[in-house]
């Protein structure tokens, strides 16, 4: 048994609220640890405003270096690249670090042994304080790859401070989507707290990442976010919910006050009452657990 | 012309508007390249006349010519393939696998790898009038969309006249992928810190892979310094604004396209079109 509680906030569509629910969870529960692990666009720290950050550089695949002098320009590496990642260049050939999976089968297949691997720093994981406990983020370099892999590391890294600590629970801001990086957030988690909003897309991403949790066997809370835009909608989604077994644990109504508090920064708490609600009644499934 | 909608922050808009982008364009084509939660099918209504699976060559180890040397093993990078040879086992873990050739390079056994196809999501297409959709849908569970989204945009820039494509959301492999075939990128907003924060790592992508670009503005509320500073500072024009709007929002929830909703967004979309040709 794990000595403390991880907690997934996710959502298959984005902009639904995601990290605003999780600003207001980590001012809620006591005694945590914080992690975003939307790498790509991490955004959880404009709220939290850590200090002290530390950064460390990660590393992702390595990435094939063409050595001019030596390539006799036969274009067997453009010919054998899975990816499309090389590309004619002056009298020689050149890898786009954009397409470069760092499979190293051009190195392999070159005959003038002009090709070598190079490591490759994707991003960085940055450990900090804030208000509210220790947090670790991540920038991924902006069209970098290995965003689940970057992943992986921030909850490692998450890990590591909740042992130190001694934490209790682990909150952690999900990425959008079905890909890699949910999956490397889901991944050995307690509950997933699914954000949604009554609108088609909404509907359509959510039955999509409920069949993915569906996969790791996870708790789930649904809560519907500015639930009052369509009605009809989000009587919808309780339905399913119904059907499904998976609890609503929050409908949180579309409030000025709370876009206001976001816009300049802050955390949107004992601003709206169904939102205070919705954070208690998941400490509440927290505790239950 | 490829043009594309992108964004950093997910939830701006780029659905409501490469939709009704495509709408108001007679002759053009859409392509949902968000392939993990596509949703453009519900606002563009079309009607479906293709449905087919799309594969991803997966090498496939016979254990009766496999030798257990281990060596397509140590040389897989993605560690896609374990090898136990006390038990005559090899295995290739399809999702970990990018497909990129290597173990067959080096395997030193004839017809002990042979390539098979994985089915990882679908294609769907049609018309709505005289638009063209294209959908590429990834199966629940796989974890890369790249190669689909690489197909999809492939298929999208064979059509001779406008396309516009919406990109997958984010800043990585998915939205860089989604703009590669692009000749203009459009990135859409919204005018808080969230969003500034996604838009300059969007448009740093964007400059990296030296494609011009505009702004879009979505949820505006008529002063939006925060990004209009960014924009000034960076020389990137401001499109348009497309205004904060419970009706709009209420449209949107309802799968009904903005041009629907806001008929006077027809020309106004049609004329920005016109100016992005135009500047080209």
């Amino acid at each position: 048994m794990k000595p403390f509680k991880e907690i997934v906030v996710v959502s298959g569509k984005g902009g639904t609220g995601k990290t605003t629910l999780t600003a207001a969870l980590a001012a809620a529960i006591p005694n945590k640890v914080i992690a975003d692990t939307d790498v790509d666009a991490a955004n959880l720290h404009l709220l939290l405003q850590p200090e002290n950050s530390i950064p460390t550089e990660f590393r992702g695949m390595d990435i094939a270096e063409i050595n001019p002098a030596q390539c006799t320009a036969c274009g067997l590496c453009r010919d054998s690249c899975a990816f499309h990642a090389v590309e004619e260049h002056q009298n020689s050939f050149q890898v786009d670090p954009t397409a470069c999976e760092g499979c190293t089968l051009c190195s392999l297949v070159c005959p003038a042994q002009a090709i070598a691997m190079k490591p490759r720093i994707v991003g960085h994981w940055i450990a900090s304080d804030t208000s509210f406990g220790r947090m670790i983020h991540a920038r991924l370099k902006p069209g970098g790859e290995n965003s689940g892999h970057l992943v992986t590391m921030v909850r490692l890294q998450a890990k590591h401070q909740a042992l130190e600590h001694q934490c209790g629970t682990i909150i952690i801001d999900g990425p959008p989507g079905i890909g890699c990086p949910v999956n490397a957030a889901l991944t050995g988690t307690d509950i997933a707290i699914l954000v949604t909003e009554p609108t088609q897309s909404g509907i359509s991403d959510l039955r999509r990442l409920l069949k993915l949790i569906d996969h790791f066997d996870i708790p789930v809370g649904i809560i519907i976010n500015r639930f009052d835009v369509h009605l009809e909608n989000s009587r919808c989604i309780e339905a399913f919910c119904k059907e499904t077994g998976a609890p609503v644990l929050g409908k949180i109504p579309h409030s000025y006050q709370i876009i206001e508090a976001i816009s300049e920064a802050r955390i949107p708490i004992n601003l709206c009452q169904e939102l205070d609600n919705t954070v208690s009644a998941i400490k509440d499934m927290i505790a239950a657990l | 012309m490829i043009i594309v909608v992108a964004s950093g922050k997910g939830g701006t808009g780029k659905t409501l508007l490469s939709t009704s982008l495509a709408l108001s364009e007679s002759n053009s084509l859409y392509a949902d390249l968000d392939v993990e939660e596509p949703n453009g099918k519900i606002f563009i209504a079309p009607k479906i006349e293709q449905d087919q699976a799309f594969s991803v060559p997966i090498p496939a180890i016979d254990t009766d010519h496999c030798a257990f040397c281990g060596q397509c093993a140590e040389a897989c990078v993605f560690n896609a393939i374990a090898i136990i040879p006390s038990v005559k086992s090899a295995t290739v873990y399809g999702d970990l696998c990018h497909a990129c050739g290597v173990c067959s390079h080096v395997c030193p056994v004839t017809s002990a790898i042979h390539i098979t196809r994985k089915e990882i999501g679908r294609v769907r297409s049609g018309r709505r009038n005289d638009t063209i959709f294209i959908e590429g849908r990834l199966n629940v569970g796989i974890p890369s969309a790249v190669p689909l989204i690489a197909h999809v945009a492939s298929e999208a820039s064979r059509h001779s006249d406008t396309v516009i494509l919406d990109s997958s959301p984010g800043t990585s492999c998915n939205m860089v992928e989604s703009i590669r075939t692009s000749d203009y990128i459009i990135l859409i907003t919204e005018p808080t810190p969230f969003g500034l924060h996604d838009l300059e790592l969007a448009v740093q992508v964007v400059k990296d892979m030296g494609k011009p670009c505009g702004i879009v503005i979505n949820k505006s509320r008529q002063q939006d310094l925060i990004i209009e500073d960014f924009c000034q500072e960076n020389s990137l024009p401001i499109l348009l604004k497309i205004p904060y709007s419970l009706d709009i929002q209420r449209a949107y929830a309802g799968g009904i396209p903005l041009i629907t909703a806001r008929p006077e967004m027809k020309s106004i979309l049609r004329n920005m079109l016109d100016k992005i040709k135009e500047n080209r």
